[in-house]
């Protein structure tokens, strides 16, 4: 007779935003194997609505959140509060904008099908399972549906080699930090007994640890596979390669959604669950934080190929993301999320111009290709100069605001020296941009440089939404950082 | 849409008239920003009409201002929040420190669009000179330190597209220059108000970027002020500047366009001794006494240098660069001399050097359109081609050495009054800098002016109608000022007073130094002219 098994509550509600994004991919993928070829702008469409959709439904949730306070389903594997539903959010926009980025260049590339919007799709369900994950093994299982996706849309162009050596790379290098982080949960498991987040801090408050050499040793396996993931120094060296390598609208993605995942679970992970023993881990953090926006920018400024330069600069607001972690307060959390989501549409406007003055091929990223583009084409050279002085932290953009709440989330937790290397590396960095900037709008053109053609509508749609946000809320962040606020209230409070 | 705007005021909210002072640029830029490249004129009459409504609206806050009240004016009763979880407000203020720089500013910026046309892309321009009007007026009205932060970062932008875009020989060089040196100079400030902010909060519970409310309660310790006020000093010492973080001046002023060099001198260096004042005396009394004889020092260093280096230019424009470098010498040497005189003559000292060095860059690159060249062996002569030209430089240059009965000697002469007291020495040194400014600018006008007039030189046309109309505002104030400075000074006063008293109240053992063998007292009596 076989045994009774308790199957866990399924809270279908709280699992919408990843069910449609999940499903929308898989069905879409059904389809076209069983009927011809759908067209482009069908499946373009398709997964856009499947994203925008996934953020929708939490619109609902967030009520409900406000009615019923946090709470968590499948046996608390998943957590329903504000931190899941803001990063979810930020997840299914940066896979809205990906997909309306990949629709022009998989038409300019030839190559056509639907893998890479599938992919997208099932990578960003991978990224919401992340941001959610209460308990470190579901959190894995997310953090591996996100990164097989993303290692095949990395070689996702086949006619260049780069972008399959920068697939290789990735899915080796990523692999192995896969197998840290796992092996880093199984020392957690062996000092607690469990898994689950909440389990794990109620442990830390009913006992005393008497050797925490398991836990120590846990806790930084599972630092190396986070920072990997976000693209830390020195967990750093496959960024510039893959970046440089990969489809530029996957590299928006992996600038955006799977960084944002990768935020996700460290801030969940580290302030929840290992907040108790914030001692431990802050000070290899805070090193983390100063040598990835001090290398990031110093990397940077030696590149002669803006889409490595970019690479690098990417790795330092990686930095200064965690700042906001390593604060290890609710000011900071807040901070890294504002950042978050901000950066995301910086990353996909960025990205979403360079492919476009790159033109075919996907591969000329010489500071040439941009020289002159002030008179070429004003208004995309004036869009990435937004993005640019954004990034470099200049007022009245986004970019401004989020480096300027890390760095306060820092000084508010007396980590003053990290505020001083902040400022000094968002110094260098402005070099940086600036170079981009000059060749843009101070050094003229060959006479013989092709025209450029006017991108695409959708990648002019993302471009647009990026600048109003970019401007607009690098205006009045206000609205977001209120969101970003209210999110953290209910991570800190016990599921 | 501007007037629906200004109407918006209407009967339940008094006139804002500092937004405005900020927003009508910001709607200028964007404005150009939306007319079509084509239309060449059209972005030079947004632009002008834009800086001559905010001009007029600067003027109409003059009028309006009350000279009795020492305090902030034109304060809005509940200031809009703009971030609430760290107490981010959009507060605007104005007292007698503010007032003349916001007027100042609201006069040069449609000066220098009509006194110059740009060489080429008129409408990226216009719109960058606009929202660097925007950024000013901004830093000079806010009371807020967020946005004062954010202000004085965002002029950074149009600076260096306008000395990079439009300037002259090494622009990119010099642009990149001013804008990495700028930035790095602000770095640390940012850090140091955040720590502020923090330590206000952990001490009274309130986040607050609100400088009244910082400066008021004092919630930091002694030795943390100092080292804040460090952090700022060094974002001010660069703006300023002062020696020896001046390096980046003589390049972008050299290689600006005229308009750029105008504004850079006119207004934008004052964001460094305005945030001195506002940001460095209000904010840290207790530390501004304490680093007041370096800063004394520094400023004088300053003088000197600055005169020195200017005697040995060869190139018109560098010299007025360092003649620059001098003259806010005396403006730091007199702020930190922490007396009522000193403080009043800093404060006018400002806008003399505005309106003085303004109008030197103005006729300056005039000179440069016409003959191609700056160098001063180049040129010779010119008085007797160009009689107007010549009286024009020459009343603009006496003002600048301080010639008494011209607007330089009253600033100049209160700030000596003012070192004097504080530190007679210092005072002494400085005061050979006034004699240096005679020697290098008497000088350089002896080259340029007198002598036979050879070559190219004798082709150089007299100054135009319209040229002599955007000089003759600044001409008439530079004359106006110098012989009846009552009007400004009573408005500037008070403030000084209650800005003294602030830091007399907040600095244990410290007084304001006074010397009995001059009676300073009553009012500013004791420079003839404003006798009646």
């Amino acid at each position: 007779m076989l045994a009774q098994v308790e199957t866990p509550e399924v809270d279908v509600q709280i699992l919408l935003p990843l069910l449609i994004m999940a499903v929308g991919g898989l069905l879409v993928l059904t389809f076209t194997s069983l009927t011809k070829k759908l067209p482009a702008w069908f499946v373009t469409a398709w997964s856009v609505l499947a994203a925008l959709g996934s953020a929708a439904a939490v619109i609902p949730l967030w009520d409900r959140l406000g009615d019923e306070g946090p709470g968590g389903t499948i046996a608390n594997s998943v957590a329903f509060d504000g931190f899941s539903l803001f990063m979810t959010v930020v997840i299914a926009l940066g896979v809205a904008l990906a997909s309306l980025l990949a629709h022009s260049w998989l038409d300019r590339e030839e190559l056509p099908g639907v893998e890479l919007h599938v992919l997208l799709l099932l990578s960003g369900s991978g990224g919401i399972i992340m941001a959610a994950a209460n308990d470190l093994i579901v959190f894995f299982l997310g953090l591996e549906t996100l990164s097989m996706a993303v290692y095949v849309l990395a070689a996702m162009n086949r006619r260049r080699i780069q972008s399959q050596e920068a697939g290789m790379k990735y899915f080796v290098l990523g692999s192995f930090s896969s197998a840290f982080l796992l092996y880093g949960i199984a020392l957690i498991y062996g000092a607690f007994g469990t898994t689950n987040l909440v389990k794990i801090s109620d442990e830390f408050e009913q006992s005393v640890l008497i050797d925490d050499g398991l836990l120590l040793g846990g806790l930084a396996m599972m630092i190396v596979g986070l920072a990997f993931k976000v693209g830390a120094v020195p967990f750093h060296a496959w960024t510039p390669d893959v970046y440089d390598g990969a489809p530029t609208p996957v590299v928006a993605w992996m600038g955006s959604g799977v960084k944002a995942a990768g935020f996700a679970g460290l801030l969940r992970i580290m302030s929840t669950a290992f907040g108790p023993v914030v001692d431990d881990w802050s000070f290899p953090l805070e090193i983390i934080a100063a040598a990835t926006m001090l290398l990031g920018s110093f990397s940077a400024i030696v590149q002669t190929d803006v889409k490595r330069m970019l690479a690098y600069s990417s790795i330092s607001h990686a930095g200064f993301m965690l700042l906001g972690v390593v604060a290890a307060t609710d000011r900071g959390t807040a901070s890294t999320l504002f950042y978050v989501a901000t950066y995301t549409f910086l990353v996909a406007g960025t990205f979403g111009i360079l492919s476009a003055v790159a033109g075919k091929g996907d591969s000329d990223f010489s500071f040439e290709a941009f020289s002159g583009l002030g008179r070429r084409r004003p208004i995309i050279a004036f869009a990435l100069m937004v993005f640019l002085l954004a990034q470099a932290g200049i007022p009245a953009t986004t970019g401004f605001y989020a480096k300027f709440s890390v760095i306060a989330a820092a000084v508010d937790a007396d980590r003053y020296w990290l505020a001083i290397v902040a400022m000094a590396a968002a110094v260098i960095g402005a070099f940086l941009y600036l170079r981009i900037i000059v060749s843009m709008y101070l050094v003229d053109a060959d006479d013989d440089a092709p025209a450029l053609e006017m991108p695409h509508w959708t990648v002019g749609v993302v471009v647009s939404v990026a600048v109003l946000v970019t401007i607009g809320f690098g205006i009045f962040p206000g609205p977001i950082d209120a969101l970003a606020t209210d999110a953290l209230a209910v991570l800190t409070a016990a599921p | 849409m501007v007037e629906s705007f200004l109407a918006a005021g209407g009967t339940s909210v008094p006139f804002p008239a500092l937004t405005s002072l900020i927003v009508l640029p910001l709607l200028g830029a964007v404005a150009i920003a939306i007319v079509p490249g084509a239309r060449l004129e059209a972005h030079r009459l947004i632009a002008l009409l834009v800086t001559t409504m905010t001009g007029a609206a600067s003027v109409w806050v003059l009028l309006e201002f009350d000279k009795s009240d020492p305090g902030l004016q034109f304060r809005s009763e509940t200031p809009t929040t703009w971030v609430e979880s760290l107490g981010i407000t959009w507060d605007l203020g104005i007292d007698g420190i503010s007032l003349f720089l916001v007027v100042l500013t609201g006069i040069l910026f449609p000066l220098a669009i009509v006194g110059v046309k740009p060489e080429h892309s008129p409408k990226s321009y216009f719109a960058w000179i606009v929202l660097l009007e925007a950024g000013v007026m901004g830093v000079f009205v806010t009371l807020d330190l967020f946005f004062f932060f954010v202000f004085f970062e965002v002029v950074l932008v149009p600076m260096y597209f306008l000395i990079g875009s439009w300037g002259h020989g090494n622009r990119v060089y010099a642009a990149t220059k001013f804008f990495i040196y700028t930035m790095f100079g602000s770095a640390l400030m940012l850090v140091g108000i955040l720590t502020i902010v923090f330590f206000h909060e952990d001490a009274t519970g309130i986040t607050t970027f609100n400088i009244v409310t910082l400066a008021e309660e004092q919630a930091w310790s002694v030795d943390a002020g100092r080292w804040i006020f460090l952090a700022f000093a060094l974002a001010f010492s660069v703006k300023v500047p002062i020696f020896p973080v001046h390096t980046w001046l003589p390049d972008a002023h050299t290689e600006a366009p005229t308009a750029g060099s105008v504004i850079l001198a006119g207004v934008m260096l004052k964001l460094g001794t305005y945030g001195f004042l506002r940001f460095g005396l209000y904010l840290f009394p207790e530390a501004a006494v304490w680093f007041a004889p370096v800063m004394m020092i520094l400023g004088t260093v300053g003088i000197i240098y600055g005169a020195i280096a200017a005697t040995m230019q060869k190139d018109l424009k560098r010299l007025v660069a360092y003649s620059s470098v001098a003259h806010l010498g005396f403006i730091v040497l007199g702020t930190f001399a922490i007396t009522t005189e000193g403080l009043t003559g800093s404060v006018m000292q400002m806008v003399n050097h505005g309106l003085s060095t303004g109008a030197l860059f103005f006729l300056v690159g005039w000179m440069y359109e016409r003959r191609h060249t700056r160098e001063i062996a180049a040129l010779g002569g010119l008085q007797k081609v160009a009689p107007v030209f010549a009286a024009a430089f020459t009343l603009v240059m006496l003002s600048s050495i301080g010639l008494p009965g011209l607007n330089g000697f009253v600033g100049e002469f209160l700030i000596l009054l003012g070192a004097f007291v504080a530190s007679p020495w210092i005072a002494s040194i400085a005061a050979t800098g006034v004699i240096l400014a005679a020697l290098y600018l008497l000088w350089a006008y002896q080259r340029v002016f007198h002598g036979p007039t050879e070559g190219d030189n004798a082709d150089m046309a007299d100054l135009t109608v319209s040229e002599g109309l955007v000089l003759l505002p600044m001409l008439v104030l530079i004359v106006f000022l110098g012989v009846y400075p009552k009007p400004m000074l009573e408005r500037i006063e008070p403030a000084v007073d209650a800005l003294i008293a602030h830091v007399d109240l907040n600095v244990e053992d410290w007084s304001e130094p006074t010397a009995d063998i001059i009676d300073v007292t009553p009012g500013l009596d004791e420079h003839g002219e404003d006798d009646k």
